[in-house]
């Protein structure tokens, strides 16, 4: 697919950048998995179909790694009320009753191909990008719910309350729904996900990665390990995949 | 009397447009124009006057390339306008959206026009956030006696030569 004489390597940021080198310290294989940053002022490209897959028999239980580094990264602060604070990512326990058991897993976006939010939303803020990140215009976007409810994976939250000390590359607002974005604004300048990153310090059990390039590690993996998708009866092809369920 | 009105018609005319510019140069004299924050940088990315006018379609050109195709050109961008012309003061207080000392509600304010902007974009740098009292997001000025003039408005939107 992208191949590296096509890339003006000058633009390739993460090679120079400090968290670069502060990845190669921490973990020598993040870098293996992030594809180069493309220029500022390139559009996104369907060549590209961003991914991630999570291998739940290395996801550890009773981390919340995954979730703590999403709601720093994006700025998710709590008003304590569970029912209706914004969770972007979440941690779900399964446990075989027959044999006793027991499994963890994140559950986030899975940035369907076809996306039932997209195709219900009335005003066009639920879109998908090129690159297969599915996200919330939330100039556009009236509020709702209707994407919220056609979610099978119960991966949007609705801002009820006015927010205070927003992130600048995460802008969030009452009277929107919101969602987990792939960190957007890290995988455009050719960054892994909060989640990924933090994961990869300890259990690694998540990759990130082109689902598009056959050498991403994350093409690899899936290709010699397959991995599920979590209801794949709807056929909405999601981007997000799984190993051990 | 017509003959000497012939006369001095000319010191008349000259006398009446004396008279008309001093009115002008009074009433200019009166419109305080806002107090607009000083940016960090040199230069702005356009000249002041296409700013002031153009702005907001600048704005919203950039954030729908951002959003939707993942231009992140930091030209046009509202991080960089931020980051750029929101600065602590002296005392080290930051001055958020809806206060006159912000740069973008300094204009804002004296206009009378609100934006939604910052009921969810920062209106601080992010090594400023949590700085500076809270802000109300959905009610972000009082407008009360700020309603703009004529003057005002041509002081605003006027082109510099």
């Amino acid at each position: 697919m992208k191949t590296v004489n096509t890339t003006d390597t000058s633009k390739r940021k993460f090679l120079g950048g400090a968290a670069a080198v502060a990845g190669i310290a921490i973990a020598p294989g993040v870098l293996l998995q992030t594809v180069n940053a493309k220029p500022d002022n390139e559009a996104v490209s369907n060549k590209v179909r961003w991914g991630m897959l999570i291998d739940t028999n290395k996801c550890g239980d009773g981390c919340t790694d995954c979730v703590t580094a999403c709601n720093t990264e994006n700025g998710l602060t709590g008003f304590e009320r569970p029912e209706t604070d914004s969770q972007w990512i979440r941690k779900l326990t399964l446990k075989d009753k027959q044999t006793g058991h027991v499994q963890t897993l994140p559950v986030m976006c899975q940035h369907c191909e076809t996306a039932p939010c997209v195709d219900v939303c009335p005003t066009g803020a639920s879109f998908k990008r090129e690159d297969g990140i599915v996200l919330v215009d939330k100039h556009i976007c009236i509020g709702c719910r209707y994407c919220m409810m056609a979610c099978p994976y119960k991966a949007r939250s609705f801002v009820h309350e006015d927010l205070q000390d927003q992130k600048d590359h995460a802008p969030r607002g009452k009277g929107t729904v919101e969602s987990c974005t792939m960190c957007v604004h890290k995988v455009d300048n050719g960054e892994n996900p909060a989640c990924v990153t933090a994961c990869n310090k300890e259990h690694k059990a998540m990759y990130f990665g082109d689902l598009n390039d056959a050498n991403s590690e994350i093409s690899k993996r899936l290709k010699q390990y397959g991995g599920k998708q979590i209801r794949a009866d709807l056929g909405l092809n999601p981007g997000v995949r799984y190993q051990g369920v | 009397m017509v003959l000497w009105f012939r006369k001095n018609l000319q010191n008349i005319m000259l006398a009446a447009i004396a008279m008309l510019l001093a009115t002008s140069v009074n009433v200019n004299a009166e419109v305080v124009a806002p107090v607009v924050p000083k940016g960090k940088g040199e230069q702005c990315v356009e000249p002041t006057d296409v700013m002031r006018k153009n702005h907001m379609e600048m704005l919203k050109h950039q954030r729908d390339e951002t959003m939707h195709n993942g231009i992140r050109t930091k030209k046009h961008a509202l991080k960089e306008c931020i980051a750029c012309h929101v600065q602590e003061d002296e005392k080290g207080q930051v001055a958020r959206f809806g206060d006159d000392g912000h740069f973008c509600s300094s204009c804002h304010n004296y206009a009378g026009v609100n934006v939604d902007c910052f009921q969810c974009h920062a209106d601080r740098p992010q090594e400023l956030i949590g700085k500076g009292h809270k802000i109300k997001p959905h009610h972000t000025a009082d407008f009360k006696d700020k309603a703009i003039n004529k003057e005002a408005l041509q002081a605003l939107t006027e082109v510099s030569k």
